[in-house]
């Protein structure tokens, strides 16, 4: 008997290749990826230098000039994380590469050790003259990540409350969720300084309105999914709890909250990257100085004399918003069993 | 309760749904029934005779319109307070964000059971239902008639005297559904539980119950009941006996009585 049911089971898999092997991988597809990607942009770039950016085809110009400035060389962008973030120092050996990163860290705290490294990072303040753009890059990304993880914390918290709420009393459901979807369809631009001018009339910190923000552009797709989650379950798995005669908050924790779960991890991997824009978008009306918004901002206004620095800020404000949609993710493997998530 | 009372009275119970409006169809009109303690009934019928909205009814899941369902000389709402039956479904309905033992641990996590008698309890019901080796195996990686025997034993987990089953193997293939059919009567009469089994088949019904109660639809009325007094335990070879096929053969006449009556009219 045992061994039949045993035949039942799906085959567990039980390949002769390695633990590591999937994650392997994956890493591979992902470089794989980004290597395409670089030819495509090299590639586009040379052809494009090579006909001078006419088509052969009548008097149609490429739709991007594959000039410097517009494209530039990605060995250009990647070396422009290395090099002094002001303009008229640059480092012309590795050596000189090496020492920017280090002796920053010399200058303003005496001694290398990794508390000092992390506390350099974390204090805007000791600017040194020849930082190399990667440390500003990565001190501004853990700054922006900071107001973006409090707006994405507070902004998941209300966006819950509000799918439980609405899940329970639908006739709540009718009536506000109008206005839910209406506050999303407001530019975030718009609304972005008035909270600023709210929150300093009220005394609040800079960055504590930038995380308002941000837990305005996040709340909205938990709250969605959050509803969606709690009504999930079968009718029948609903009355097998009747049957037991649960009480209503029986039925919310032991049936419809894990049931929503992967729902709601679905919203937080999204929410996670949009907290991120909210908190650049809402850096830049409330003049905050160390964070990603205002690098952006003022890579920007000196695009033309090197727009790689500003290619360099882009990629590494997406690499935050993919980073803390990652995190998530692995929160999610933690809590989620496997057979359960809604995506891989 | 003297000794000879049923264990379940259906008291002239009606169910009409939409009440009130055009769309109002009566499910189930005027029905009387007594089940025994220990005995094992199947409600037979078509689909749409409401065999399913009057199982409902005896679980208290659902109310009647009129008519009254006592259980244990409770009413029904009061007999499910008091978790006085087990309840499957045609679909296993087993959560799937828990293991098979905390499946079966369901029903008493909800009846806040002690965490040892919660274990103890559940290592004996995957005994009973010969999946002690599953235990921390996901729903999902079970067949459909290995889920549906932790529906089994999670309904019955917290000892209730009564089961009640929708339909419970109509989603299994032929060969495991008569095998669950078997796995169901050695239950049963180890535990000796009284089961209200819904179906619309017919050799099913007869294998497995003392009583078929044969129903028909629109309104959902009963039309017969048939005793089935094949010899028990009932085995293989009760499938072969001449005397299953006359039982057959009777339920399937009362079925088509009805059939006749109804397109006279």
């Amino acid at each position: 008997m045992a061994v039949a049911q045993a035949l039942e089971l799906e085959p567990t898999a039980q390949s002769d290749k390695p633990r590591w092997w999937p994650a392997a991988r994956r890493a591979l597809a992902f470089l794989v990826v980004v290597a395409v990607l670089c030819v495509l942009w090299e590639g586009y770039k040379a052809v494009g230098m090579a006909i001078d950016g006419n088509l052969p085809c009548g008097q149609t110009r490429m739709p991007i000039c594959p000039t410097d400035t517009s494209m530039p060389h990605l060995w250009n962008i990647f070396g422009a994380l290395f090099q002094p973030v002001r303009r008229g120092s640059e480092f012309i050996s590795v050596e000189d590469i090496f020492q920017s990163i280090f002796i920053p860290l010399q200058r303003c705290d005496k001694k290398i050790s990794f508390v000092n490294i992390l506390q350099s990072l974390f204090k805007p303040t000791e600017v040194c003259p020849v930082e190399p753009l990667l440390i500003v890059l990565i001190r501004s990304a853990l700054f922006t990540w900071g107001e973006a993880a409090a707006g994405f914390v507070i902004g998941s918290l209300i966006g819950f409350m509000l799918g439980a709420i609405f899940g329970r009393f639908l006739l709540l459901e009718r009536s506000l969720m109008p206005y839910i979807v209406a506050s999303q369809t407001v530019p975030l631009l718009a609304i972005a300084p008035m909270i600023v001018i709210w929150g300093s009339r009220l005394g609040w910190e800079a960055w504590w309105s930038v995380s308002i923000i941000s837990a305005y552009l996040t709340f909205f797709p938990v709250t969605i999914n959050t509803l969606r989650g709690l009504r999930s379950p079968d009718p029948t798995a609903v009355e097998l709890m009747r049957s037991y005669a649960a009480s209503e908050m029986q039925i919310l924790w032991k049936l419809r909250l894990p049931a929503a779960l992967p729902y709601i991890f679905t919203a937080l991997k999204v929410s996670a990257t949009i907290s991120v824009i909210g908190a650049i978008v809402g850096e830049l009306p409330s003049g905050i100085p160390d964070g990603l918004g205002r690098v952006l901002l003022t890579f920007s206004y000196y695009y033309i004399s090197g727009p790689e620095k500003l290619y360099a800020a882009i990629l590494g404000a997406a690499a935050l918003g993919i980073l803390f949609s990652v995190i998530v993710a692995q929160i999610e493997k933690l809590v989620v069993p496997e057979g359960r998530r809604l995506e891989g | 309760m003297p000794e000879n009372s049923p264990i379940i009275s259906i008291q002239g119970v009606s169910k009409i749904y939409n009440q009130g409006k055009d769309s109002r169809v009566s499910a189930l009109d005027n029905i009387h029934l007594d089940i025994h303690s220990g005995e094992f009934v199947s409600l037979l019928g078509p689909s749409g005779c409401g065999k399913s909205t009057l199982l409902r009814l005896i679980g208290d899941l659902l109310a009647p319109s009129s008519g009254a369902v006592l259980m244990n000389g409770k009413a029904a709402p009061q007999a499910r307070h008091d978790r006085d039956y087990g309840m499957v479904f045609q679909q296993a309905t087993l959560y799937d964000w828990r293991t098979v033992s905390k499946n079966v641990q369901l029903p008493l996590e909800v009846m806040d059971y002690p965490r040892e008698r919660r274990e103890a309890r559940t290592r004996e019901m995957l005994k009973l239902v010969q999946l002690e080796e599953f235990g921390k195996h996901y729903p999902w990686q079970l067949s459909g008639g290995m889920q549906q025997r932790v529906a089994i034993a999670r309904a019955l987990a917290f000892a209730p005297s009564i089961l009640l089953m929708d339909e419970p193997f109509g989603a299994l293939d032929e060969m495991t559904r008569e095998r669950m059919q078997m796995e169901l009567l050695r239950i049963w009469e180890q535990t000796k539980t009284t089961v209200v089994f819904v179906t619309h088949s017919i050799p099913e019904a007869v294998f497995l119950s003392s009583r078929v109660v044969v129903m028909s639809a629109r309104p959902g009325r009963i039309t017969g009941i048939i005793d089935v007094d094949l010899p028990r335990p009932r085995l293989f070879e009760t499938r072969e006996h001449p005397h299953f096929f006359e039982k057959i053969t009777e339920v399937r006449e009362c079925l088509r009585r009805e059939e006749v009556k109804g397109a006279a009219a």
